[in-house]
């Protein structure tokens, strides 16, 4: 067990880190080395760290396959683009020069944090039903609800139908996305750790005993389910205002598949494995551009890359371990092998 | 709308109907055996799509009829069934469900992009397999190929249901199903149990995309995953692990779809996926599927 000190001591160091990440991502910008190329990157990798954090909730540590994560990030998508095009049709000056304004900035994080909880409210009313089943079937129903609301935007009138929506504001600037997607990180680490969290990843470890020893096990499972699926819409709406035109084939099952595999590769139940995943398969195929034709054996590679890894480590690469700074430290100062011992 | 295009869209639902029945007998099978959805199920009618786009000259150049390009599919089908079994899914025999399920995931996106690199994404159009006259019944006009695919499913179900009741084979697939430990003891080899029912289940799969093929003339990369996820929707609600109830199944996705297909085009796939909600939500079980207690 860590004492007091202990957990603000690492709270202190993984502040400071980010910190620190945030001030080099700041000195970047100030300084122009940050190319229109290189800032997609990052935000790409930012809006996969948020989405393969939040589908490690379920996947890893809830333990149920879920397939229509693309589904929640639409939601959110679509509701922050259109509260966003709504305040600026008032009148509003949301951007200036192409950079947002203050208010800009805040109506940025109140479009998230309205898509978040659409999506959570889509992922509560979906997640009741689904998760009285469990596996395979949980994972064909989430299917079927990514397939849904994906034919419903094609379909409907208010979110541009199959031409998709044009002319969003482009708020997402890359040092905001970067404090939310911390922010987002921060919670879900700190919701897993906790008293919730360990009831969640009981039920991943026997339902039935988690059942009786009085954690109820449907609560939790539609906990975990809609928690991830409201950091899904806050992804979607951040990937909404960074692209600036939406269109309802971005969201199909090979997107909730992409984050599906940063998930398995990353690690089932280690969030920093998927952070890891998320930076590593973002980053790679732009690295390997290279290689002529790269892209269309992307795919493949993937799946081969996955058939392997479930066939030799199926809890993923990084298993269940946590990387922590707190404890490479302790190592780095001598202090690593009762530093190391005690988690 | 009137009788006649009624009857019509009736008959073009048994149609596809009855192909979501052969495709879904796959997954059933499979699901009774092994306990595994096996998501590359679609991507086999995909791969025999693309074997009779290719045979079909070949045949006509050497004077064959064209119709002998099925027994190449579905001996292509079956062998590449027979290998995903034991390639991908034996060494994960035992393992828990989430990954067996990835790794179904992986294989079928594995099988899609090979073909989107072998055969590129554009669709190729197919040659027709079968030449046929229509058929007027009264007066109603309907096309031969529906009549026949009506037929060769309905014969192909009653072949399927006779060996797994009457043969030696059929009872040793039963028996594992029911309990492959105590199969085993009653000198049943289970290995080969299995990768029999990989066969059967994709030679299906290969005589459901003969009959897709001829209806819709074009064979693309990913073709075969709505249509593999409708036919499970189909084995769903049949109920999942029981043959005639992938049938009875088949035959009704395929006429609510085409029925809503008559009113709103788009629409169709979302019902679809309404009903297995539906389903999963108030009969678990399908309808003529057994309902199984857990045990602690």
């Amino acid at each position: 067990m860590k004492t007091k000190q202990q957990i603000l001591k690492s709270y202190a160091i993984n502040l400071a880190a980010s910190v620190l990440i945030y001030a080099v991502l700041l000195y970047a910008m100030s300084s122009g080395s940050i190319t229109r190329y290189l800032r997609g990157i990052l935000m790409t990798i930012f809006i996969n760290i948020i989405l393969a954090a939040s589908l490690n909730l379920t996947t890893g540590f809830l333990g149920q396959i879920a397939l229509g994560h693309a589904g929640f990030m639409s939601i959110g998508a679509y509701s922050a683009a259109l509260f966003v095009k709504y305040i600026e049709s008032t009148g509003v000056v949301l951007l200036a020069d192409g950079s947002p304004t203050p208010q800009g900035q805040l109506f940025f994080v109140l479009s998230l944090l309205l898509g978040g909880c659409l999506a959570a409210v889509f992922g509560l009313l979906v997640g009741i039903p689904a998760l009285r089943l469990k596996g395979d079937y949980l994972a064909i129903i989430t299917l079927g609800f990514g397939e849904i609301i994906r034919s419903l935007i094609e379909n409907l009138s208010f979110t541009g139908g199959a031409q998709g929506l044009k002319k969003i504001p482009r708020l997402a600037t890359l040092d905001t996305v970067y404090m939310i997607m911390a922010l987002c990180v921060v919670v879900m680490f700190t919701l897993v750790r906790s008293r919730h969290g360990l009831a969640i990843t009981a039920i991943r470890e026997d339902d039935i005993a988690s059942e009786a020893s009085g954690i109820h096990n449907t609560y939790y499972k539609v906990l975990a389910f809609t928690v991830a699926a409201f950091f899904a819409g806050i992804a979607g709406g951040i990937y909404a205002q960074y692209l600036g035109v939406l269109g309802a084939a971005n969201f199909n099952f090979n997107k909730s598949i992409d984050i599906l595999v940063m998930v398995v590769l990353g690690g089932m139940g280690s969030l920093t494995g998927s952070i890891v995943a998320a930076i590593g398969l973002t980053a790679l195929p732009e690295l390997l551009r290279f290689i002529p034709n790269f892209s269309d054996y992307r795919m493949l590679i993937y799946s081969i890359v996955l058939i392997i890894v479930m066939i030799f480590k199926p809890s993923g690469l990084l298993g269940r371990y946590e990387f922590s700074l707190t404890r490479v430290l302790e190592g780095l100062s001598g202090r690593g092998r009762k530093g190391g011992a005690g988690k | 709308m009137d009788l006649i295009v009624f009857i019509k869209q009736l008959v073009n639902g048994v149609q596809v109907g009855s192909i979501y029945a052969l495709v879904a007998l796959g997954y059933t099978m499979v699901y009774g055996i092994v306990k595994l959805i096996n998501f590359a199920h679609g991507d086999f009618i995909m791969v025999g799509g693309y074997v009779v786009v290719f045979t079909t000259p070949f045949l006509a150049g050497l004077g064959l009829p064209a119709w002998l390009c099925i027994l190449v599919a579905v001996a292509v089908c079956s062998l590449i069934g027979v290998l995903t079994e034991r390639i991908a899914y034996k060494p994960l025999r035992g393992a828990p469900s989430l990954s067996v399920l990835i790794t179904a995931i992986a294989v079928s996106l594995c099988l899609q992009n090979m073909a989107l690199i072998f055969f590129s994404s554009s669709p190729r159009p197919m040659s027709a397999v079968f030449a046929m006259e229509p058929v007027t019944i009264g007066s109603i006009q309907f096309s031969g190929i529906s009549i026949l695919t009506i037929l060769m499913s309905v014969a192909l179900m009653v072949a399927l249901q006779l060996f797994i009741k009457k043969t030696r084979m059929g009872k040793a697939m039963r028996a594992v199903s029911e309990d492959s430990q105590a199969a085993i003891l009653m000198g049943i080899s289970t290995n080969k149990t299995i990768s029999l029912t990989f066969a059967i289940g994709s030679g299906l799969a290969a005589m459901a995309a003969v009959m897709y093929c001829s209806a819709y003339p074009q064979v693309q990369p990913y073709m075969g995953s709505m249509l593999g996820l409708k036919a499970f929707i189909a084995a769903v609600l049949g109920g999942i692990g029981s043959i005639p109830g992938a049938m009875l199944g088949g035959v009704l996705i395929g006429l609510v779809e085409s029925l809503t297909r008559h009113f709103n085009s788009q629409l169709a796939d979302a019902v679809v996926f309404a009903i297995l909600i539906v389903v999963l939500l108030v009969k678990p079980a399908g309808i003529m599927g057994k309902n199984v207690g857990e045990k602690v």
